[in-house]
């Protein structure tokens, strides 16, 4: 086992990991910081977002209409300091990468550009055409290239953190490409690894969005929070579950049912205009839209396809131009994975499973309930996105709480006492090392292959614990999902070496997403209520008095998940009714 | 036709391996499978131990690159059906170490990538409150260079790189030429130095593969040609105004 | 950024065959490509022999004159011929590409911005056959 030790370790190299990475090495050069990642950093999932980043950035616009469009999208289940700060600091993050280097699109005067989104009453999302995730995310990495004092351990398997006296002092990691087990120890951990789309069958997420990060700090006892609240984008490729940006419908696309009508006039989301209206039709947030989608479907007014039901996204009366200029990669999307292209015809489109709101419970320090455990980004929960995230807030929020989590384990690592039971750490790194051999790389015998259970967990979260849930289907995805962790100790495993051993970190993600799984399933079916993403046939009503409040999942020895509450945080919004296209 | 087609995978094990092989795998033709899909099948259901990498499965990340029927490609976005009735032979990427399998080795490129600086360099005290303005033309001027998603397809493709493993290639050259370009920045004195040795872009000899595989339509061919240009005029400048840099 | 390094196995190092030019079509034609400045070599030798041979006088001249209709020479001729033309056509197909976007700083479609080399090349050619066909 090879050891190394640093100050701050950072899991994970996307967006939120390499803004606390810079954050700490601006503000104190000193400091060694690490950065472990399962991929290069510049592969991680922020490279797939699309559409933008909102920031209040117009005269006409406000930070308290980006925090109430905020709240109201979140169905009140937001906690409104961390979206008040949230909003406030955003504009100022979205400048600083501007001076990074950003190429954000620009006004003809050479200003940055700004485009509506769904669910927000102003022009506030800030982009760089439809690839923003894209070049965010290169910014980030080519930025953080300048600073000697991250170190990064690129292509390293996070699979357990090292816990001492109940604060979190490292972790243990296997790197890929020589099957060697680290031990990397710091003084406080930053969890950004994203969300866990991959538990479910038809997602837009990449294939290492595996909750690794969540599972770890689950693991280690930190409770997760408002898992149950998984967010459907109403816009995917009916196969592959490629997103097609909500860009799109801001930029003036129309969703369309069989008939050729724009049937979300149905679903009290407003009347149809030609061009689009902030908050109403296409532009409304992204849980209704999709529940009116499966609406469609269940009055047979959907398209049927060999991958099943959809409806049509018409972008062809934009025009060749706007679509080449404002939206290129849909159209190299369609053109490379549907072989159609969206100047002349429709897009074949059903929702996806696409982002959770959920993840680690953090303050709004970003701080776990574990000393010395930080988390920011998708795998975290603040809660700036509540029951429903709005689109182009996520961009944001990997910035603002990545930047937070970087100061607070800078200030954590201050004032903690630095001195640690180095025998009590290496020990525990040695037993994982030993797990890890004999659970995996030296296990023979097994029976169940990796992919039929990941195959079957998936199934059973879209079948039990989808756009719609109720009491019998969660049951069954709970039970189905107990069975499944007791097949998973006979997991077959047809690599036994060491060196980038992939068979080994498809194992070991497929027992992180079943942990992720039974904190969702559970989530889902304790919150006997309909908020947002969390629609339960039978609770369809919201219910402020029992449920204004977030699921925590805490780990049990034996058993599901137990699920507390924490009541969420309400400032100067009270909880209302939500309005669009009204 | 056939509804299967065969895919014959290079492979390599470095821990038994001397050098790499192929073995044939049966796998079910279908219409909308990527070649990546083809893996995948591999991987799930008849072998778990073959070793590559992927992702985003959207042509973004630029983690699958690898060889098809010889040619450098992204596996995510290159349908199977192209080639029934096969076989089609998928290798990793030419020009770099292989570490198992489909897999190849990426310090070096990594470290190339942080060689040309790729991030805004301001000479200048400037602590701006607002945005940098910057026209959509002087945007246009740099933004197809900012396209490159660092899947080294050109590097594959580029005999030169392949020959001379020191040669900084063309996706670092391009990204270097990028910030150069870009109307914010302020180090292209910096860059220089480093672009403008042998191994930099004087070790290209205008093969112009890397801008034919490239799958995101960057012109990393035409910026070291450019960029030859500006070493070529700066190297007179200095040759006539021999003061020295200032 | 510390260079972080590490224990691994021996990776395989594939090496590039003395004949890679001729695995790709591409890599023949960019190897052909570059072998026509062999013959633009051989034409300038000609060009400064037929000089020199004219200079000596017409015997001299008149031996340079059989020498070229030697069958080996004529199809040597033909093969150079091509080969510059090939040189010819990379080299304003290339150019053009490379300089007009350092003037406009806007890509160009390649075909508009080779458009004009081509022109003034026919241009050039045609007036030289005119000289050589005796019209001026």
């Amino acid at each position: 086992m090879e050891t190394s030790a640093h100050d701050i370790l950072i899991i994970g190299g996307g967006g939120a990991g390499l803004r606390a990475a810079i954050e700490i090495a601006e503000l104190n050069p000193k400091l060694s910081v690490a950065m472990v990642s399962k991929v290069y950093p510049m592969r991680s999932h922020t490279v797939s977002a699309e559409g933008g980043a909102a920031g209040v950035a117009g005269q006409d616009d406000s930070i308290d209409e980006h925090c109430y469009d905020t709240i109201s999208g979140s169905d009140w289940l937001g906690d409104q300091d961390a979206i008040e700060f949230f909003c406030n600091e955003i504009p100022k993050e979205l400048l600083r990468l501007e001076h990074w280097g950003c190429p954000w699109s620009r006004e003809p005067d050479g200003r940055i550009a700004v485009r509506p989104f769904g669910g927000m009453k102003k022009m506030r999302t800030w982009f760089a055409a439809d690839k923003t995730g894209f070049h965010m995310l290169h910014t980030l990495f080519q930025t953080s290239l300048k600073y000697e004092s991250i170190t990064r351990y690129d292509e390293c398997f996070a699979t357990r953190l090292l816990v001492e006296d109940g604060a979190v002092r490292g972790l243990v990691a296997i790197e890929l490409r020589s099957g060697k087990v680290r031990a990397i120890q710091a003084k406080a951990v930053i969890i950004c690894t994203g969300g866990c789309g991959r538990v479910f069958p038809f997602t837009t997420n990449a294939n290492i969005c595996t909750g690794d990060g969540m599972a770890l700090a689950y693991q280690a006892g930190a409770p997760l929070k408002d898992m149950e609240m998984a967010q459907y984008h109403p816009t995917g490729l009916p196969f592959t579950g490629i997103l097609i940006t909500e860009a799109a419908r801001a930029e003036g696309g129309w969703l369309l049912n069989k008939d050729g009508y724009r049937f979300l006039q149905d679903y009290d989301l407003g009347k149809p205009t030609p061009t689009p209206v902030f908050r109403s039709m296409e532009l409304g947030p992204r849980d209704r839209v999709s529940q009116a989608i499966i609406g469609e479907f269940e009055k047979g007014r959907g398209f049927h396809g060999p991958y099943g039901d959809y409806v049509h996204l018409d972008l062809r009366h934009l025009g060749e131009h706007k679509i080449e200029t404002r939206l290129p990669m849909v159209r190299e999307l369609c053109l490379k994975y549907e072989n159609l292209d969206p100047v002349k015809e429709p897009i074949r489109i059903r929702p996806v499973l696409h982002y959770m709101m959920g993840g680690v419970h953090t303050d709004i320090n970003t701080a776990t309930t574990l000393p010395g455990l930080f988390a920011a980004g998708e795998a975290a929960c603040v809660s700036i996105n509540g029951a429903n995230r709005l689109g182009s807030n996520s961009l944001g929020e990997i910035l603002v709480y990545g930047a937070r989590s970087g100061r607070s384990a800078l200030q954590y690592i201050e004032g903690a006492n630095g001195r640690s039971n180095q025998s009590a750490i290496l020990s525990q790194a040695a037993d994982e090392e030993r797990r890890l051999e004999q659970q995996f790389l030296r296990k023979t015998g097994g029976t169940e292959r990796i992919a039929k259970l990941r195959d079957e967990m998936s199934h059973t979260m879209e079948t039990g614990c989808g756009i719609y849930r109720e009491r019998n289907s969660l049951v069954d995805s709970a039970n189905k999902l107990s069975e499944l962790h007791e097949r998973y100790q006979n997991v077959a495993m047809d690599d036994h070496t060491r060196t980038f051993n992939t068979q080994l970190t498809s194992a070991l993600e497929l027992g992180f997403m079943l942990d992720v799984a039974e904190t969702i399933v559970h989530s889902a079916l304790n919150r006997e209520e309909s908020r947002g993403a969390h629609q339960r046939r039978d609770f369809p009503k919201r219910d402020d008095n029992k449920f204004l409040a977030h699921s925590m999942a805490y780990r049990s020895a034996e058993g599901p998940p137990q699920i507390e509450y924490l009541p969420v945080v309400i400032t100067r919004w009270p909880p209302g009714e939500r309005v669009y296209g009204r | 036709m056939a509804d299967t087609i065969i895919l014959e995978v290079e492979r390599f094990h470095p821990e038994r391996d001397t050098e790499p092989s192929y073995q044939s795998f049966e796998v079910p033709l279908r219409a909308d499978w990527m070649v990546l899909d083809a893996l995948n099948f591999i991987k799930d259901q008849l072998d778990g131990s073959l070793a590559f990498r992927w992702s985003c499965r959207m042509g973004i990340c630029g983690s699958c690159g690898m060889t098809i029927n010889g040619v450098p490609k992204l596996t995510c976005e290159t349908l199977l059906m192209d080639f029934a009735p096969g076989p089609v032979r998928v290798g990793p990427l030419d020009h770099f170490p292989v570490v198992k399998d489909l897999v190849v080795e990426m310090d070096d490129f990594m470290a190339k990538l942080q060689k040309v600086r790729p991030w805004i360099v301001r000479k200048d005290d400037f602590k701006p409150q607002r945005e940098f303005i910057q026209t959509p033309a002087q945007l246009e001027a740099f933004h197809q260079f900012s396209l490159c998603i660092n899947c080294t397809l050109c590097y594959a493709a580029c005999p030169v790189s392949g020959l001379d493993s020191n040669f900084i290639g063309p996706a670092a050259i391009a990204l270097a030429h990028r910030y150069n370009l870009d109307s914010r920045d302020q180090g292209q004195e910096d860059r220089l130095d480093i672009i403008s040795q042998h191994e930099g872009i004087w070790d290209c000899t205008v093969v112009g593969e890397c801008s034919t595989v490239c799958p995101k339509g960057v012109d990393p061919s035409l910026a070291i040609q450019q960029y030859k240009l500006t070493a070529t005029k700066e190297w007179f400048k200095s040759f006539l105004l021999p003061r020295g840099k200032n | 950024m510390p260079q972080y390094t590490t224990f691994q196995p021996k990776p395989y190092r594939p090496r590039m065959s003395a004949y890679w030019y001729l695995d790709q079509w591409h890599y023949l034609r960019y190897a052909l490509r570059e072998s026509s400045s062999f013959f633009v070599a051989y034409f300038c030798v000609i060009t400064l022999i037929q000089i020199a041979t004219l200079k000596a006088g017409p015997t001299h001249y008149a031996h340079f004159q059989a020498l070229m209709r030697c069958p080996v020479i004529i199809i040597l001729n033909a093969l150079a011929l091509a080969f510059i033309l090939l040189h010819a056509v990379t080299w304003f197909l290339l150019v053009p590409r490379v300089a007009l976007r350092q003037v406009l700083n806007r890509p160009t479609p390649d075909l508009i911005a080779s458009t004009p080399n081509f022109m003034v090349w026919f241009g050039a050619t045609l007036i030289v056959a005119l000289f050589i066909l005796g019209v001026f």
